[in-house]
């Protein structure tokens, strides 16, 4: 493969990237939001991964027999990178999880509606969500 | 030196990263409270150490697991990681260990602990970006600190704080993305991640288009974090809404070492000639910077919040260290990097006076009319947030002034006369809306049955050590601006 199809990766980490990035910032629901912004996210671990692998090559193993291998450093950075886009993750949905008990939606511009119309409801101490 | 100080650097990320799992372990809050202050403390002490050590004998190195650089992780404290280390760690030792009372009364006495792991947390990240040589190393610390940065918002007594917690990580998510974007297209250019290896590498490669991208995002990633205009939507409800705590050491420290990051991509990997020279670098930053240092603070002018008023003036007061890149001279970035430590203890002696007043007042929306009478019921925190008011306007004999000093010089010297004019006309802005706060602080007569009570001892005594620090380095500049000409100049020597 070569030319315009030898790069077809990056064709598909481009169309992940700005994807994520619209959903992002288009849509208004949080749970959209947080997906948004997982795709973006997914679409890094391509852009590293993908070059790091090359046709025909083996794992990195040191002995006769394996000349061409694979650059193993990329895997072993998007691992790092995968545990902080969880971590991101879990607390995204967490908050999202705090702002449903306080706000009863998770539409951003219902939760702005009520912050305009209920100035009074902030002002008090966050009451604590109750849940068995 | 056979010792543990060989291990200073290592040990000056370790002990915050070790102390917050210890203190979600203990659950208490009063442990949690005397191992976040002991961090502190101890961490001011090693950066000083290494700064100490850094200016008789230059630059270190330190291999971490002894795995030597490029291949291994190595910490290098040079003269700009050691000045962004004091100055972190200096307002850290001042924030957290006068905390106590502020933090039981905004937050949940069950989730105090976690307030101060995260504050370790965020310490740590912080103190790793400014130590780490290598690219990938810091995206994990600016992770860290930046995951500890949301959750330390969210826990503020308001709801609001919730939403804000989830938009600065929205944008903070998508500002860290762009950076390991920005430092893929590097490894895939170097094959390397350290970041002076990275540097020498580069300059084969210098001009071709993976390069201008990886510049890109990593411009476009670190300016959301250091919420360079306009990029800086997250920053007035993310301070405003945080425990006063929070907002302190946030406002304090957390922009400036994006700054500081920036600093360094620009001036020691990329090659700054080409940067400045063949790009329009200089114009975009003095044109962000002037638009941030102008219109954040006419916003601050017209803002009924008092904390969301020193958010944005926070923005305005970031224009000035980017300008400093924009000017880019001596004087100007000496103006910039002296600006990240003045600035930091200003505006963390700001939000630390603020603290107490949330805790004297009735609690809820702090209103800049609820300070009406403020000089009579808390009059040394009055005094203390007018002090600090003329150290952000830049009055002479405060921090501010010495830092517009240099500024300004380094315009003049590069011939910029309407940045000169554009820093003047910041600077009135600014007197008007410190003014605003101080009329109403002591013209205003208090509202009746309001308690007149100045806030707690502890708490006093860190808001106003800041303040004689916005005073101090206004007075005695020699580590202030003698640290950042150093920097300055290693920044500028780097040029080829």
């Amino acid at each position: 493969m070569s030319g315009f199809w030898g790069h077809y990766t990056y064709f598909v980490t481009v169309f992940l990237m700005v994807a994520g990035l619209y959903i992002l910032i288009a849509r208004g629901n949080l749970l959209k939001k947080l997906i948004g912004l997982s795709v973006f996210q997914t679409s890094v671990y391509l852009l590293y991964i993908a070059p790091g692998k090359l046709v025909g090559a083996t794992a990195p193993i040191l002995a006769d027999g394996y000349a061409v291998y694979s650059n193993p450093l990329p895997h072993v950075l998007i691992l790092t990178a995968i545990v902080v886009g969880v971590a991101t993750l879990a607390l995204g949905l967490a908050i999202a999880v705090r702002i449903r008990d306080a706000y009863g939606t998770i539409e951003e511009d219902e939760i702005l509606e009520r912050d305009r119309s209920e100035p009074d409801a902030d002002a008090e101490p966050l009451a604590r969500p109750e849940r068995s | 030196m056979p010792s543990i100080l060989e291990h200073a650097p290592a040990l000056q990320v370790v002990l915050p990263l070790a102390a917050a799992p210890l203190i979600v372990l203990v659950r208490s809050a009063a442990f949690a409270w005397a191992a976040a202050s002991a961090v502190s403390y101890a961490s001011l002490a090693i950066a000083v150490l290494l700064a100490l050590r850094v200016a008789e004998g230059g630059a270190i190195s330190y291999a971490i697991g002894s795995w030597q650089p490029p291949i291994g992780i190595e910490y290098r404290v040079d003269a700009l990681s050691a000045f962004m280390l004091v100055a972190v760690s200096l307002t850290a030792a001042l924030v957290a260990p006068h905390a106590r009372r502020i933090v039981s009364a905004e937050v949940a006495a069950d989730r105090v602990y976690l307030l101060y792991a995260m504050y370790c947390l965020c310490l740590a990240g912080l103190l790793g970006m400014a130590i780490t040589g290598d690219a990938f190393n810091l995206f994990v610390f600016l992770e860290i600190s930046s995951l500890a940065m949301y959750v330390l918002i969210a826990l503020g007594p308001r709801r609001r704080a919730l939403l804000a917690a989830f938009q600065y990580m929205l944008l903070g998510t998508v500002g860290a993305t762009f950076y390991v974007i920005g430092v893929g297209f590097l490894y895939l250019m170097t094959g390397t991640l350290n970041l002076v290896d990275m540097a020498e590498r580069l300059q084969a490669v210098e001009d071709l288009r993976p390069v201008l991208a990886a510049l890109a995002f990593i411009t476009v990633g670190i300016g959301l974090k250091l919420a360079l205009f306009p990029l800086h939507q997250w920053l007035p409800n993310a301070y405003a809404f945080s425990p006063s705590m929070a907002s302190t050491f946030i406002a304090a420290t957390a922009t400036k070492v994006s700054v500081y990051v920036l600093l360094r991509y620009y001036f020691m990997v990329f090659d700054p000639a080409a940067l400045f020279d063949r790009l329009p670098t200089r114009e975009l930053f003095l044109a962000l910077s002037v638009a941030a240092m102008v219109t954040a603070s006419l916003v601050a002018v017209f803002e009924q919040d008092v904390k969301r008023l020193f958010a944005y003036s926070s923005v305005a007061q970031i224009g000035y260290i980017t300008l400093g890149i924009g000017v880019d001279n001596v004087d100007s970035l000496t103006g910039s990097i002296a600006h990240l430590l003045n600035h930091g203890v200003t505006k963390g002696a700001i939000f630390a006076l603020l603290g107490g007043v949330a805790l004297r007042s009735a609690g809820g929306a702090m209103s800049v009319q609820s300070l009406a009478g403020l000089g009579a019921r808390m009059p040394l925190t009055a005094l203390g947030l007018v002090i600090a008011g003329l150290s952000l306007i830049g009055v002479p004999g405060t921090a501010g002034f010495v830092t517009k000093w240099y500024l300004v010089i380094g315009a003049i010297d590069a011939g910029l006369w309407w940045v000169v004019a554009a820093i003047l006309a910041s600077s009135l802005i600014a007197a008007v809306y410190v003014w605003r706060v101080v009329e109403i602080a002591y013209l205003r007569p208090a509202p009746a049955g309001g308690r007149r009570e100045e806030a707690p001892l502890s708490m006093l005594v860190g808001a106003l050590g800041l303040v004689a620090l916005s005073v101090y380095f206004g007075l005695e500049t020699s580590f202030s601006v003698g640290g950042a000409r150093e920097a300055a100049e290693l920044l500028l020597g780097a040029q080829p």
